[in-house]
């Protein structure tokens, strides 16, 4: 219970404590001679924002890349021998693999179902689009350890005797085939695609919503002038629609790409990491939480964010051209 | 011409099948443990969930696995988790408004190399920062016995600095869409920039701040990585819980299904109601 009044209280209290800040910065700024007011106006606006950035975001990152070149309880240099251990460890070399399997299969796939799905749903009419496309959408209110939950189960392998409750392998003995522990099997990197498949349920409803928009923003005359000279739905999608929402698809795979390098809670729910399932977001958790080596955890997020940083470059590219357009 | 009209109606009949096939397929594995959830114990451990669905009649329905699953203290960490998550989606939004307002409307030096670090810290992973932080807040209490780890402040702290940046990119691409000439009146007539802000920028930019709350909000309550390394073991949020549940399934699948379903709740709620604002969230800025 006092849990709920602290929590109450500090609803109020931060509330009223950031609007008084706020309040305090302006009438320190208001104090000042006109002309140093102009230039310290945007000042009280923004240090709050800033001071939070930087000393919760900003400086910590810089000292995880320092870190990284220390040892396990950050106290000695070591130099690159994080790295060096790192790359000449096999284990590590295929997280590696897993994460480059991530993002090559995740966001194509992912925004081939949005596509799908966002086609689909224009053609039935409104009401049943509202409601299929909610049904679509609403993994991503989920989390991913719930996620992991609700598809462990799907992918249920009971000790030997018991019957099949899981749904893949009572579909398998169907079939006539035998049940397998699907999540230990990592020969051809299964068990990772059983994984990415669970990614992929929650953010298809994303890649949906987001290219159904594009697609209901695409001029109808331009679609009409093709169908006036006798090109057929697929011909239309592809060479009219697809080339007008080509904007949209990227940023939709620049969001889910990101999204997919960092991944984590999936891994730590359904395989914790076993069978050659683990990625860089999960050896950092590992390194850190099991090994308690710092040295080698900031390493891993340090590879990380250098796989990243392109993508952020992309991003800003992105944004810059929609400011464009607007 | 009818042939247009009848090429036009099986197009939509074909869609129609299709898309209903794709929706079953995709609500299947959350139905599954639902269903699941609402079983009896020994039942559920010698059929497969269909079979109830199929036979609705000849079976035992029960919500014992709820009662097991409230008994293990999953109404605990539903608590912890909103009293985690509100002020987590509230001070983050309140820092962003004021800064994505100073971005959009005030002239200052380095205003675009600013914002365009700011775009790239959307990037920037959360896990980049997370143990530097970590072991400032112990030194904050070992040097001045404030204490943060462990207490519901530093998750708020922590959520709130990984927010801002697209908290105040979609807040400044809102607020660039709002009438000038307005702003310019209010100055004329003597409001300053602070009144302004709340007085006119504020309740303007409500859808914008709408559908960024709701965005955070999934956000923190889906969150496991920082309520499990800055709250932990004794305030332990719904993800926290069911992980915990998951490790030790052995009594069966019914408490692990029956605890998902208390974690969603209240998220798929809030989707369902404010679905409309969460999608102008997504379509306005990018995803973390």
């Amino acid at each position: 219970m006092s849990d709920i009044i602290v929590g109450i209280v500090a609803i109020i209290l931060g509330v009223a404590g950031s609007w008084a800040i706020y309040w305090l910065l302006d009438f320190l700024v208001r104090l000042l001679p006109v002309k140093t007011q102009e230039k310290l106006r945007a000042i009280s606006f923004l240090l709050p924002a800033a001071v939070l950035l930087i000393v919760v975001s900003v400086l910590p990152f810089f000292q995880t890349i320092a870190w990284s070149f220390f040892d396990k309880r950050a106290k000695n240099f070591v130099g690159f021998e994080n790295y060096a251990t790192l790359f000449t460890d096999s284990n590590f070399l295929g997280i590696l693999l897993n994460n480059f399997l991530w993002v090559a299969f995740v966001p194509a796939i992912t925004v081939g179902f949005g596509l799908v799905f966002a086609n689909l749903a224009n053609n039935v009419g409104p009401k049943r689009e509202k409601i299929m496309k909610s049904l679509i959408f609403m993994p991503m209110s989920i989390s991913f350890v719930a996620a992991g939950t609700i598809w462990g189960y799907l992918y249920d392998y009971p000790p030997p005797g018991r019957p099949q409750v899981g749904l893949l392998n009572a579909v398998v003995e169907a079939a006539g085939g035998t049940a397998q522990p699907w999540l230990s099997i990592d020969s051809g990197r299964l068990n990772s695609f059983l994984l990415m498949i669970v990614v992929i349920w929650l953010n298809a409803g994303f890649s949906m919503v987001m290219l159904s928009a594009a697609i209901k923003a695409v001029p109808e005359e331009t679609i009409e002038a093709a169908r006036i000279d006798g090109a057929g739905p697929l011909k239309i999608f592809i060479s009219v629609i697809v080339p007008q929402i080509r904007g949209t698809i990227m940023s939709v795979f620049i969001t889910t790409v990101i999204g997919v390098m960092k991944v984590f809670d999936v891994v730590l729910a359904m395989t914790g990491g076993n069978f050659n399932t683990s990625v860089l977001g999960y050896e950092y958790y590992r390194l850190f939480f099991v090994e308690s080596n710092i040295g080698g955890s900031a390493a891993v997020v340090t590879i990380l964010c250098v796989l990243i940083a392109p993508l952020m470059w992309l991003q800003i590219k992105t944004a810059r051209h929609q400011e464009e357009i607007r | 011409m009818n042939k247009f009209f009848a090429v036009i109606r099986n197009w939509r009949l074909g869609s129609t099948i299709t898309l209903a096939v794709l929706v079953v397929i995709w609500s299947m594995p959350t139905v599954g443990l639902l269903v699941t959830s609402l079983r009896d114990r020994d039942e559920a451990a010698a059929t497969g969930w269909w079979e109830a669905v199929f036979n609705p009649f000849g079976q035992i329905w029960s919500l014992d696995s709820f009662n097991k699953a409230v008994e293990g203290g999953m109404l605990d960490s539903l608590l912890y988790t909103l009293v985690i998550s509100i002020p987590a989606t509230i001070l983050p939004l309140v820092i962003a408004a004021n800064a994505a307002y100073a971005f959009t409307f005030i002239e200052f030096k380095g205003r675009e190399i600013m914002f365009a670090s700011l775009v790239a810290l959307m990037v920037l992973p959360l896990q980049s920062a997370l143990i530097p932080v970590l072991k400032g807040m112990v030194w904050l209490k070992k040097t001045f016995g404030i204490e943060l780890v462990g207490n519901f402040a530093s998750a708020w702290i922590v959520h709130a600095a990984f927010a801002l940046p697209l908290a105040i990119y979609i807040l400044r691409n809102f607020m660039m869409t709002l009438p000038v000439s307005l702003i310019e009146a209010a100055r004329i007539d003597g409001a300053s920039y602070y009144q302004i802000f709340w007085k006119l920028i504020i309740p303007m930019s409500v859808p914008a701040i709408a559908s960024f709350a709701i965005f955070q909000f999934l956000w923190v309550w889906n969150d496991y990585l920082i309520a499990f390394i800055f709250v932990g073991e004794q305030k332990s949020v719904m993800t926290y819980k069911l992980l915990r549940l998951l490790g030790q399934y052995g009594d069966g699948w019914q408490t692990v299904a029956a605890g998902s379903f208390i974690s969603l709740v209240i998220p798929v709620i809030v989707f369902f109601a404010l679905q409309r604002f969460f999608v102008r969230g997504l379509t306005a800025g990018a995803v973390k």
